[in-house]
């Protein structure tokens, strides 16, 4: 019997040098097989006396059990080594930047508009567009300003002769709405608008928003509580302050001039509101009676408020941009701010 | 309008302080431009007198003056000034304080100047805040007391309100009208200041014509001979006027100025020797010429109206005086002129001619027709009383009787709460309109209004609802945010959102840009040469002249810049109206147009720099298509003047009618523009036409096949130039159902290949709604593909 203890020391031995899966196969094969070592012992228990072969088989069966149980935990191991090599070797350094197509952005114009439109929305105003090349009529004679008007002067028109311009508010698609659309209206229009002006504080192209309510019943009280609900939600501050001063617009009677608390100093007066607290941001007033002759609704069953704004000044006060010739130079550098 | 504080102070007795005054004013409308002091705030200058004049020993620039400044001695003062003996001078005695622009007060010590001691020094008016540097020493008057402290001598502790009030309140451009305005919105009372009418001393008149009668309705003259247009114009008007910003010139000149300025009429002085037979208010003659008072001749035209003489125009009415007639140092005799022009009828005319004057400002928005008179009278008092003289009878001619009727205006009450939304009491609101100056009678339903003359504005209900409201408080008024009912207009779901593509593109990397609609035409002509541009008639300059026919001119500017700013990676695109004329009119459209340049993806420390080329835009564009799914797109070969012959496409699709419609173009910057722009990397655009794709099918569910697909692949040689649409447009023709999608997924030109032939792998997808496909129907149906691609354009299978 002493050959199978040295059996068992020989695979004892073998098994702490296989390294591998396969070197573990070939000593299973080696003692185990059908060839194997081990197994060659049971065959010869046949040739035993009749009364040896019990006990003899029960230590054979021991040892082949032993090395087998031994295989397994060599086998446990060598998974485990060939895990921990794998896992080792998959290292990788997650402090690398990830993998991407970098996303572009809006222009701040865009960014301002959609917030100001996504306002109007909740409050039930719907969005129209117009023409950027208008006519006379719609830019100015149906807006109650006729020719030679003062403040047509102050409009700064680019002409293309024929009665044609470039549109110097979005006030005509107010005009073109009423000619097309019967009250009740709610609507605004944002879009680009002109004037033959350059320098420091403006450009020559600028963007403005139009907006217009028009119904039965609408009064200054409803004009200041849309506008002042607006300004809360565009500041996100319940508590903002607008202010209304008494002006002169063709188009609007009465009219109004909007000042907004100054977002800069909250009120208290800085070198951008000119130390009053106070920044003016809009015209605004009741749709004069005489607009509303010319685009054929009758201002004795109808009254409606109208205000227009500029949306590059809005942005410019939201986003703390001191220069509004930045908006239309478009440096990468200052469009990814806006992301 | 610029008006000293203490001017309006006469007129109207305030209690309140410069502050409530300006608060006030902002509040019921009249917004101020500038609140400020009329000297800084200096101490210590009094009025002196040259008693000597001396050279400084060791300067030939100072002289050494002995002053009188009624003091026990006199003072001496070093000077570079130029002075005479006698003058009357402000001096700054030693410890008086001379603020300067930056904050800092410069105190005057008592000290040498090359040697010689100076106990002083004398002052302009950029020295006292009081005017522009190089006028010299501030001037004085004559009989100015010595030793009188300048401040109070001046009634300098005084502000100018720069008044700017809307066009429509011609009223508020005078002293009296502003004074007025505040006795409104202050409730204080107004005081007309009173003076007496000049007796009729001399028999002389001069005959007067209208003969425009539409232009001029009112006009009003009188000779005064035997004026000293060589006398001094007072002090205290000279401040008045240099408070207003009027610089004074003469006495009559001054005396015309001041009573425009008091009660709001411009007026006119002519030599009198100088006109010829009688007045003529005429429109002018085509081509008459008129030397006008800036020295500039005028050619005019036949809508502008010119008071003349039976020789010659004059001046241009309501706007400026001619040179020739006007009142000079010789002037001996005086013809004075106030008239009413109609203001809608004068618009513009100053402005045709170049000309802004405070004369046109005011007759341009309307002066009160019942003014002239009156303002004749106090200019002819004051003259009189400043230059002498001797008036004559007034010849007043009217040519609209009803010039000075005012309508009345029925009123009713239930308008203020239909437009403001509030109820006013009805006490509330005949107070307001009473201390606006109109007359009310009550009548059932509210009151008949009517409004005073000078209110000529005031003409309808929502005109007296304007002055409710205004002088009530635009603050009193409460916002209401009233239940809204709802307006919906429902989001079309078969229509793409601008917003959608706005986003699609900024998740591809695109920034997106904001560029002038107009641009340098040289741009326009390189990328669009065949187009008629739509060109300004007054641009703000030649490189901002031309309206966009392409999105790409204003974008490749932008392109250009940035990689001249080290950004070599950029990706833009911009959304807006293009502008062509075409034989229908000019046609604005929406496009959507990027341009992408620099590398693919941004650096990274594993990926290839590989720099982005056609199909990367193409990509894109296919993902802006993709949204609007209703219409099938086609891309083909074109030549486009601004795109690379090799690498543009235009983008095609078929209306109804079977119509073809142009949706946009694509490609790489052709090479010559690319190098004209000194642009050093290639550029890639596209542009499409916004409203041509936005059609989106409403998703429509079909079943899903239980059955297994099969997926064959197959390598197709073809000739190199047949492009592969022509292979998908007969992929969709086979007529065979089963072949549910194919996939392209290598082009191979090269070895094993013959030449001039291209291999193109498509895996063709297979699946039948009613059974699991067989073996032998795939090489059916391969064969009939392959039949089909070889009849018509020669494909064979790769061996």
């Amino acid at each position: 019997m002493k050959q199978l203890s040295e059996l068992m020391d020989q695979a004892h031995k073998e098994l702490i040098v296989a390294s591998d899966l396969s070197a573990l196969d070939d000593i299973r094969v080696h003692y185990l097989g059908k060839k194997g070592l081990v197994t060659a012992q049971l065959k010869q228990l046949g040739k035993l006396p009749a009364g040896d072969r019990r006990a003899a088989g029960q230590e054979i069966n021991f040892v082949k059990q032993a090395i087998q149980k031994k295989i397994e935990e060599r086998k446990a191991d060598l998974q485990q080594q060939a895990l921990n090599l794998q896992l080792e070797k998959e290292k990788i350094d997650v402090t690398l930047p990830g993998r991407k197509m970098d996303t572009g952005s809006l222009h701040p114009v865009t960014r301002t508009t959609k917030r100001i439109e996504e306002i109007f929305k909740q409050l039930g105003f719907n969005v129209e567009e117009g023409p950027e090349i208008e006519d006379d009529y719609h830019n100015f004679t149906a807006l109650n300003i006729p020719e030679h008007h003062p403040s047509r002067a102050s409009h700064d028109t680019f002409y293309f002769g024929d009665g044609k311009l470039l549109r110097t508010h979005t006030s005509p698609v107010q005009i073109r709405t009423m000619e097309q659309k019967q009250p009740p209206l709610r609507i605004i229009a944002p879009g680009r608008v002109y004037r033959c002006d350059s320098d420091v504080t403006h450009s020559p192209m600028f963007h403005q928003v139009e907006g217009l309510m028009v119904d039965t019943d609408v009064t200054f009280a409803d004009l200041k509580g849309i506008l002042d609900a607006f300004f809360k939600a565009f500041f996100e501050d319940d508590h903002f302050k607008t202010r209304f001063r008494p002006h002169y617009f063709p188009f609007t009677e009465p009219s109004a001039e909007t000042d907004i608390q100054c977002v800069l100093c909250d009120g208290k007066g800085c070198k951008v509101c000119g130390h009053t607290g106070w920044i003016e941001v809009m015209g605004c007033g009741m749709v004069n009676p005489e607009v509303f002759r010319h685009v054929g609704i009758d201002p004795d069953k109808y009254t409606g408020f109208a205000f227009g704004f500029g949306i590059d000044r809005l942005a410019m006060l939201r986003y703390g941009i001191d220069d509004l010739r930045k908006l239309f130079d478009n440096d990468i550098r200052f469009l990814k701010q806006f992301a | 309008m610029k008006i000293s504080e203490k001017w309006l102070r006469e007129w109207v007795k305030l209690d309140a302080t410069t502050e409530e005054i300006e608060h006030q004013l902002i509040m019921s409308g009249t917004e101020l431009d500038g609140v400020d002091p009329v000297a800084s705030a200096f101490s210590n200058v009094v009025v002196g007198q040259i008693k000597s004049i001396e050279q400084h020993p060791d300067a030939d620039r100072l002289h050494v003056c002995q002053v009188d400044v009624a003091d026990d001695k006199l003072l001496q003062i070093v000077t570079n000034a130029s002075v005479k003996v006698d003058q009357k001078v402000p001096v700054a005695k030693i410890g008086a304080k001379l603020p300067e622009p930056d904050g800092k007060i410069f105190k005057i010590k008592k000290s040498k100047l090359r040697g010689v001691l100076s106990e002083g020094m004398f002052c302009g008016a950029e020295t006292l805040g009081m005017g522009e540097a190089g006028e010299g020493l501030l001037a004085l008057p004559s009989d100015a007391v010595l030793g009188a402290d300048l401040r109070e001598l001046l009634e300098l502790d005084d502000v100018v309100l720069d008044l700017d009030s809307t066009p429509n309140r011609a009223d508020l451009l005078s002293v009296i009208g502003v004074a007025r305005e505040l006795g409104v919105i202050m409730q204080a009372p107004v005081k007309e200041i009173a003076f007496e009418t000049v007796d009729i001393s001399i028999e002389d008149t001069f005959p007067v014509k209208i003969s425009a009668d539409d232009l001029c309705q009112r006009y009003a003259g009188r000779i005064i001979r035997d004026v000293n247009t060589q006398a001094e114009t007072p002090q205290w008007m000279v401040e008045k006027l240099r408070r207003s910003d009027i610089r004074s010139l003469s006495p009559v000149v001054d005396i015309t100025n001041y009573v425009m300025l008091e009660l709001g009429q411009p007026m006119h002085g002519f030599d009198f020797d100088k006109l010829e037979g009688s007045i003529e208010v005429r429109k002018a003659k085509e081509g008459e010429k008129l030397t006008l008072l800036d020295g500039k001749e005028a050619t005019l035209r036949t809508d502008t109206l010119v008071i003349a003489d039976e020789k010659k125009a004059l001046a241009l009415a309501g706007i400026m005086g001619g040179v020739d007639s006007a009142v000079s140092e010789t002037t001996r005799h005086i013809y004075l002129e106030s008239a009413y022009f109609v203001p809608e009828k004068i618009m513009g005319k100053a402005r045709s001619y170049g000309l802004h004057t405070d004369s046109s400002h005011r007759f341009e928005r309307g002066v009160s027709p019942d003014l002239q008179i009156k303002a004749m009278q106090r200019a002819t008092q004051l003259i009189i009383e400043l230059c002498g003289g001797k008036a004559g009878e007034i010849i007043d001619i009217s040519t609209n009787s009803k010039l000075q009727t005012r309508h009345t205006i029925a009123f009713e009450r239930r308008s203020i709460q239909r437009h403001l939304g509030i109820e006013v009491r009805d006490s509330r609101v005949e107070d307001i309109m009473t201390r606006l100056g109109c007359t009310l009678e009550s009548t059932p339903t509210g009151w008949d209004i009517t409004p005073p003359i000078f209110r000529f504005d005031l003409a309808t209900q929502e005109d007296i609802v304007e002055e409710i409201a205004r002088i009530y408080g635009y603050d009193k008024i409460p916002s209401r945010l009233r239940p809204l009912v709802p307006l919906i207009v429902p989001k079309q779901e078969t229509q793409v959102e601008e917003d959608t593509l706005h986003h699609l593109l900024v998740n591809r990397g695109y920034r997106e840009a904001i560029t002038y609609s107009f641009v340098p035409p040289e741009m326009e002509t390189m990328l669009n040469p065949s187009d008629q541009k739509i060109k300004l008639a007054n641009p703000i300059s030649e490189e901002l002249s031309t309206m966009r026919s392409t999105l790409w001119s204003g974008l490749l500017p932008v392109i250009e810049k940035n990689l001249k700013r080290q950004q070599n990676r950029v990706r833009l695109f911009e959304t807006g109206l293009s502008f062509i004329n075409t034989n229908d009119g000019m046609l604005q459209r929406k496009k959507m147009a990027g341009a992408i340049t620099g590398s693919l993806y941004p650096e990274s420390w594993d990926k290839s720099s590989k720099l982005v080329d056609f199909y990367d835009i193409k990509g894109d564009v296919e993902a802006l298509l993709a949204e609007s799914n209703a219409t099938h797109y086609y891309f083909t070969t074109v030549e486009h003047p601004a795109l690379h012959p090799g690498q543009s496409a235009e983008i095609i699709s078929y209306d109804e009618m079977g119509n073809k419609v142009v949706i946009g173009y694509l490609g790489a910057l052709h090479p010559s523009i690319e190098k004209k722009l000194g642009l050093n990397q290639t550029v890639f655009l596209f542009e499409l036409d916004i409203d041509r794709v936005r059609q989106k099918k409403l998703p429509n569910y079909s079943s899903l096949s239980p059955y297994p697909s099969i997926r064959r692949d197959i390598a197709l040689v073809i000739d190199e130039k047949i492009s592969f649409n022509e292979i998908a447009i007969l992929l969709e023709k086979t007529g065979i159902e089963q072949l549910i999608d194919y996939t392209l997924f290598d082009v191979y030109i090269g070895a094993g290949i013959a030449k001039g032939q291209k291999s193109l792998a498509l895996g063709l997808i297979f699946q039948d709604f009613s059974r699991t496909l067989e073996e032998q129907d795939i090489s059916c149906y391969i064969e009939t593909i392959m039949n089909v691609l070889k009849m018509k354009i020669g494909a064979s299978l790769r061996q």
